[in-house]
C-alpha cells in the first residue's frame, strides 16, 4: 500500500491528539476557513501580543490530514513573529507544490519541523487543499488582527 | 494497525444479476484500464458520472469523420446531414422519455437547463412581448424546492427570488431519508409558481413519490420542474406518466458524453416562455430595433449546438434501449440490496437513507465510525475502488444527518457483486489501517 507515505505515524498522533485545540480568549481576530469541495471547516483565533502570537486557538472537523495540519501549524507557530509564522507557512505550500520530491522535504526538514510529514500529501493533489486550510486561515486572522492592532493605534 | 483481522467471506451471492456484466465491461474500454499500481479499477461513482461504452464514443468520431458541419445553417450537403444526424438524436433522445421531439430542448447539462427555466421566469416578468408573461415570478410568489435537493436545484431558485423577491418554502426530511410531505398542503399554496423536486436523490438514494407533489402543484396552478440527473440513467422515466412541467437531465451521467443535458418541457409552457440565451440560431427576425424569436425548441438553443454530442447521446440511449431500462433498475436494486446488506455487517458503518430497496435507487452513502469519508475515500482508492467522498453538492443533506460528509457508491450497468465486494473489504481494510476495526471482529 502507498497509503503510509501520506498517514505518516506523525500526522496519525497530531489527529488523535491534536496540539492547542480548543477555542480561546483574548482574541483579536476569528476567521471561519471551509474548504467548499468537501466540507471540511476551521475556526481559528489569532491572539497577539505585539506582532508576536501568543495564541492561536482553534475548533475544527474534517479529515486526519486537515486537523492534524492545524495542530502541527500550532506546534510551529506559538510564540513567533508573525512574518516569520508567515514565511514558515510559504515553505509549507512549497512542500505541498513539492509532487512528493523527496529533496525538497529534505531542505525543508528543520523548518517544517512535524509538518515535514505531510509531504506524502503532495502526491495527491485532491488531498493538498486539506493540509493547506489551516495555512490559509492563519495568514487570514494574523492580517486581520494586525490591522485591528493598528486600526486601534490610530484612534487612541 | 497491522494485526490481523478475522474477515467474514464474502457472503454468497443472491442470484444471478439481471444484467450480463462480463459482456457490458467489454464494452467500456476504460474498464479494461488498472489504477493505483496495478488494481482492478472499481468504479464506483457513475453517479458523478458515468464511463461510455465503445459505441458512445464510435457515434461521436464517426460523426466528426463524415459529417461535420453546423445544423441548421447552410444549404451544403454536409450541413445538410449535420442537420439531419442532430434531429434525428433528438427524436432518438425524446422517444426515450416518451416525449414528441419539439419538446426536447439540448443544455450543457441539468445545471443548464434548471438555470434556462429559472432564467426564463424572471425574465418574463419584464418581457415586452405579452405572451410571454404569462409564468412571471414577482413579489409575493413562491417557489418551491425540498431539502433533498442537488445544489443545481436549490442554488438556482434562490438565485431567482433574489432577482424577483419572490420567497423561497422548502419540504424537510425524515430521520429515514424521506421527503417529508405532512406540509405538502401549506408549503404548496396558491402563491407558488413552481415546484422543484429531485425524483432520486444523488446522496440518500431515495426515489420521490412525486404523484402527489404533481397532484397539489395541479390545484394550485403552480408549475412543476422534476430533476431527473439521478433518474433518467437508472429507471425507467415517461414525461406523459410524470405529468410535471419539466424534466432535465444530463448526458454524462447515463452513458453519453459531457457537455449535453436535456431540458424536456411541456410544448404549451415553452411556447409561453421567453428565451435564456440569445444570439444566432434562436432567431426569427433580426433588425438593428429588435428581434424576434423561434418557436421551441429552438427557441432555446442559441448558438451553434454541441452536436457531436448529442449524437453520442443518442447513441448512449440505444445502448441502454438494448439493455432495457426495466433491466437496468432491476439489476441496480439486487445490487443495491446486496451493498446494503453486507454493509449492514460492518460495525461501525452506518447509511445515510433508506436502509432497504423500497422506493430506492443505487445511490449508497455511509459514514465509518472514526474514519473521515476523505480518509475512507483515500484506502478505498489506494485499493482501486473509486467513490466520491464529501457533501455531494447536497450540503443541505449532509447537515440535516448532522454527518459532516458521507463515502458514497454509486453503481452502474457495468457493476456486478465483485464491485460490491470489493467496496466491502476496502471498508474493513480502512478500519484496520487506522485501528478502529470494531472489537467483534478482532480476531
Amino acid at each position: 500500500m502507498q497509503l503510509e507515505s501520506m498517514y505518516q505515524e506523525i500526522i496519525l498522533d497530531h489527529y488523535r491528539n491534536p496540539h492547542g485545540r480548543g477555542l480561546r480568549e483574548p482574541y483579536e481576530a476569528e476567521v471561519h476557513h471551509v474548504n467548499p469541495t468537501c466540507g471540511d471547516e476551521v475556526t481559528l483565533r489569532v491572539h497577539l501580543d505585539g506582532d508576536t502570537l501568543a495564541d492561536v486557538s482553534y475548533e475544527g472537523m474534517g479529515c486526519s490530514i486537515s486537523q492534524a495540519s492545524v495542530s502541527a501549524m500550532y506546534d510551529l507557530v506559538i510564540g513567533r513573529r508573525v512574518p516569520e509564522a508567515l514565511e514558515t507557512g510559504e515553505h509549507f505550500m512549497t512542500l505541498m507544490q513539492s509532487k512528493g520530491d523527496a529533496a525538497v522535504a529534505e531542505k525543508l526538514e528543520d523548518e517544517l519541523e512535524d509538518a515535514v510529514a505531510f509531504a506524502g500529501v503532495s502526491k495527491y493533489p485532491a488531498r493538498i487543499k486539506c493540509a493547506l486550510m489551516s495555512w490559509m486561515a492563519l495568514k487570514d486572522a494574523s492580517a486581520r488582527a494586525l490591522s485591528a492592532a493598528d486600526t486601534e493605534g490610530r484612534t487612541a | 494497525m497491522t494485526e490481523t483481522v478475522s474477515r467474514p467471506a464474502a457472503g454468497a451471492h443472491p442470484s444471478s444479476l439481471p444484467l450480463d456484466v462480463e459482456a457490458i465491461r467489454a464494452d467500456f474500454p476504460i474498464l479494461s484500464r488498472t489504477v493505483r499500481d496495478g488494481k482492478r479499477l472499481v468504479y464506483l461513482d457513475s453517479g458523478a458520472t458515468s464511463q461510455k461504452p465503445r459505441s458512445v464514443l464510435d457515434a461521436e468520431r464517426d460523426f466528426y469523420e463524415t459529417c461535420n458541419a453546423a445544423p441548421h445553417r447552410g444549404a451544403h450537403q454536409l450541413a445538410e446531414e449535420a442537420t439531419a444526424r442532430y434531429e434525428a438524436a433528438r427524436a432518438t433522445i425524446a422517444a426515450f422519455i416518451g416525449a414528441p421531439a419539439e419538446e426536447v430542448v439540448f443544455t450543457r447539462n441539468s445545471t443548464e437547463a434548471i438555470n434556462l427555466v429559472a432564467y426564463a421566469l424572471s425574465n418574463a416578468a419584464t418581457a415586452k412581448e405579452p405572451e410571454f408573461r404569462r409564468y412571471a415570478v414577482g413579489q409575493g410568489d413562491e417557489i418551491v424546492v425540498t431539502e433533498m435537493e442537488h445544489h443545481a436545484n436549490l442554488v438556482p431558485w434562490q438565485q431567482l427570488c433574489e432577482r424577483t423577491g419572490a420567497t423561497l418554502r422548502w419540504l424537510g426530511l425524515t430521520d429515514d431519508g424521506r421527503l417529508d410531505l405532512s406540509d405538502l398542503g401549506t408549503v404548496v399554496n396558491e402563491r407558488t409558481r413552481l415546484v422543484a423536486v429531485t425524483q432520486q436523490s444523488n446522496i440518500l438514494g431515495t426515489i420521490n413519490p412525486l404523484e402527489p407533489i404533481v397532484a397539489r402543484a395541479r390545484e394550485v396552478g403552480a408549475l412543476v420542474l422534476v430533476d431527473g440527473a439521478q433518474s433518467v440513467p437508472h429507471q425507467p422515466v415517461d414525461v406523459a406518466a410524470l405529468g410535471a412541467d419539466f424534466l432535465v437531465f444530463s448526458g454524462h451521467k447515463m452513458l453519453g458524453p459531457t457537455g449535453v443535458g436535456v431540458l424536456w418541457g411541456r410544448y404549451e409552457v415553452l411556447d409561453a416562455l421567453p428565451p435564456f440565451l440569445t444570439g444566432g440560431s434562436m432567431i426569427e427576425v433580426v433588425r438593428m430595433e429588435g428581434s424576434t424569436f423561434m418557436p421551441p425548441p429552438q427557441r432555446f438553443e442559441a448558438g451553434v449546438p454541441m452536436t457531436a454530442q448529442v449524437i453520442g447521446l443518442a447513441a448512449a440511449v440505444e445502448y441502454l434501449q438494448r439493455l432495457g431500462m426495466r433491466a437496468v433498475q432491476a439489476h441496480e436494486e439486487a445490487l443495491t440490496a446486496y451493498a446494503l446488506e453486507r454493509l449492514a455487517e460492518v460495525p461501525g458503518v452506518t447509511v445515510i437513507g433508506p436502509p432497504d430497496t423500497v422506493a430506492r435507487g443505487g445511490a449508497v452513502s455511509f459514514t465509518v465510525e472514526g474514519i473521515h469519508p476523505h480518509d475512507v475515500g483515500q484506502v478505498l482508492d489506494d485499493l482501486g475502488v473509486e467513490v466520491r467522498v464529501g457533501h455531494h453538492c447536497a450540503w443541505p443533506v449532509v447537515r440535516r444527518y448532522r454527518v459532516p460528509a458521507t463515502t458514497r457508491a454509486t453503481f452502474y450497468v457495468h457493476t456486478g457483486y465483485d464491485d460490491v465486494d470489493a467496496l466491502v473489504d476496502a471498508v474493513r481494510k480502512a478500519q484496520e489501517f487506522f485501528g478502529v476495526a470494531p472489537a467483534e471482529v478482532r480476531a
